[in-house]
């Protein structure tokens, strides 16, 4: 059976796999379904990275304590048994804390059931590693969507209400861009953030790729 | 509800588009839509999953609010699609294996469509009759498949332009599906006054 963490890899490395290298929103752009739908506001955003930072804590706790006793057969149908309870709690639990929140995200809350990093992590991690990496690695992964979330979150909500967590940036002279809060907003800010990314990533390459008395150009990302 | 089955249709195709305005079923739209002779069965599939999910739901609904068992809607509709989508993947691999071999692995994938699962806990919660769920797990059906089509003739097209390569990838076809959600917005109010 897997050796807990030290063959492989550490604890931290674990920890910042899902905020950065593989971050599930930049990176592997997986459930990007409530990524978009919610990210109207940063509020709805981190409610939501929360809720499925903890059904993702969970599930697959649960998961890589069970890993050896779930038939290889029946597992992805067990994990989506294991998913659903937990996001069953997390509705209840919810509504119980925030009305308003609850109402504000809607189905999306239950649709954390078939959102892809959850499964992604179970079959993926989970079901391979002891409980501590796991709960390790689905924290990191969590953190990661959440800021995700949260980046998308504070644009929109910046640029078309003009506010952050529902406090007004600017003048009342300020008109905000509404199509931002609207659903083709929510597809625009994710591809400049995408954009950006690769963008940061083809310079890091270029740099270290090219030569060091060729000057990367500024428009060296031009041509195809 | 007193929604007309009409004004569902086309709310649901167009207005209210599952993909473009509801930011549903994101992965399959993003991940199969890159040809056109892939897309159409893969709507066609999904739609097919649609209404049985959706028929199935409206039944386990009745069930499940008559035993008073509320908290376990959302596992038994999963388990019902996940049914649904085995069902479909068998028919597939016996009567066209090269389809079955060209969706890969988005075909299992439906199960995790959340558009699927979001046509049944929608129809749940507006409280749709039999006829009104079934014209709106049709339509939801028909509203995917046509984004799926527009984006991946779209795409196509795309493939025979210069793009910058930074863009390229999913960043390009996020701000195509802007795009497209922008032109869908045109149709905002559609067959929902009446």
């Amino acid at each position: 059976m897997a050796m807990p963490g030290k063959t492989q890899r550490s604890n931290l490395e674990e920890l910042l796999e899902g905020i950065w290298k593989q971050n599930p929103v930049f990176v592997m752009v997986l459930g990007m379904c409530p990524v978009l739908a919610v990210s109207v506001s940063a509020v709805n955003a981190l409610s939501m990275g929360l809720a499925t930072t903890f059904v993702l804590l969970g599930s697959t706790l649960l998961v890589s304590l069970l890993r050896n006793v779930i038939p290889k057969e029946v597992r992805i149908a067990t994990y989506i048994l294991i998913i659903a309870t937990f996001v069953t709690v997390v509705d209840y639990l919810i509504q119980a804390i925030s009305l308003a929140v609850y109402d504000a995200l809607g189905a999306f809350i239950q649709l954390i059931v078939v959102n892809c990093i959850i499964l992604g992590r179970a079959e993926a991690h989970a079901s391979k590693n002891p409980p501590l990496t796991t709960v390790l690695n689905a924290l990191g992964m969590g953190a990661g969507f959440t800021i995700g979330l949260l980046a998308l979150g504070s644009v929109r909500e910046i640029l078309g209400a003009g506010k952050l967590f529902g406090n007004a940036l600017f003048g009342p002279e300020f008109q905000p861009w509404v199509v931002m809060v609207l659903p083709p907003g929510g597809f625009f800010v994710l591809g400049a953030w995408l954009l950006l990314f690769n963008w940061l990533n083809s310079r890091k390459t270029k740099a270290t790729t090219l030569p060091p008395t060729s000057l990367p150009s500024a428009e060296g990302h031009a041509h195809v | 509800m007193s929604e007309t089955l009409g004004q569902i249709f086309i709310s649901t195709l167009l207005a209210n588009n599952l993909v473009l305005a509801m930011f549903l079923g994101l992965c399959p739209f993003l991940g199969v839509s890159a040809r056109l002779n892939t897309a159409l069965p893969m709507g066609a599939a999904t739609t097919f999953v649609m209404v049985v999910a959706s028929l199935c739901a409206f039944a386990l609904n009745w069930l499940v609010t008559a035993f008073n068992l509320e908290f376990l809607r959302l596992i038994s509709y999963i388990v019902i699609i996940a049914s649904a989508v085995q069902l479909v993947e068998m028919v597939l691999k016996k009567y066209s294996p090269v389809l079955f071999r060209a969706l890969g692995i988005y075909l299992p994938l439906i199960t995790t469509n959340c558009a699927v699962l979001g046509i049944a806990l929608f129809q749940t919660a507006r409280e749709y009759s039999f006829t009104q769920s079934l014209t709106f797990a049709v339509a939801g059906g028909a509203g995917f498949t046509l984004a799926l089509l527009l984006m991946a003739g779209l795409r196509e097209r795309l493939r025979l332009a210069i793009v910058p390569n930074v863009v390229q990838g999913t960043a390009l076809s996020l701000m195509l599906a802007g795009l497209l959600s922008l032109a869908f917005m045109g149709f905002a109010g559609l067959g929902s006054g009446g």
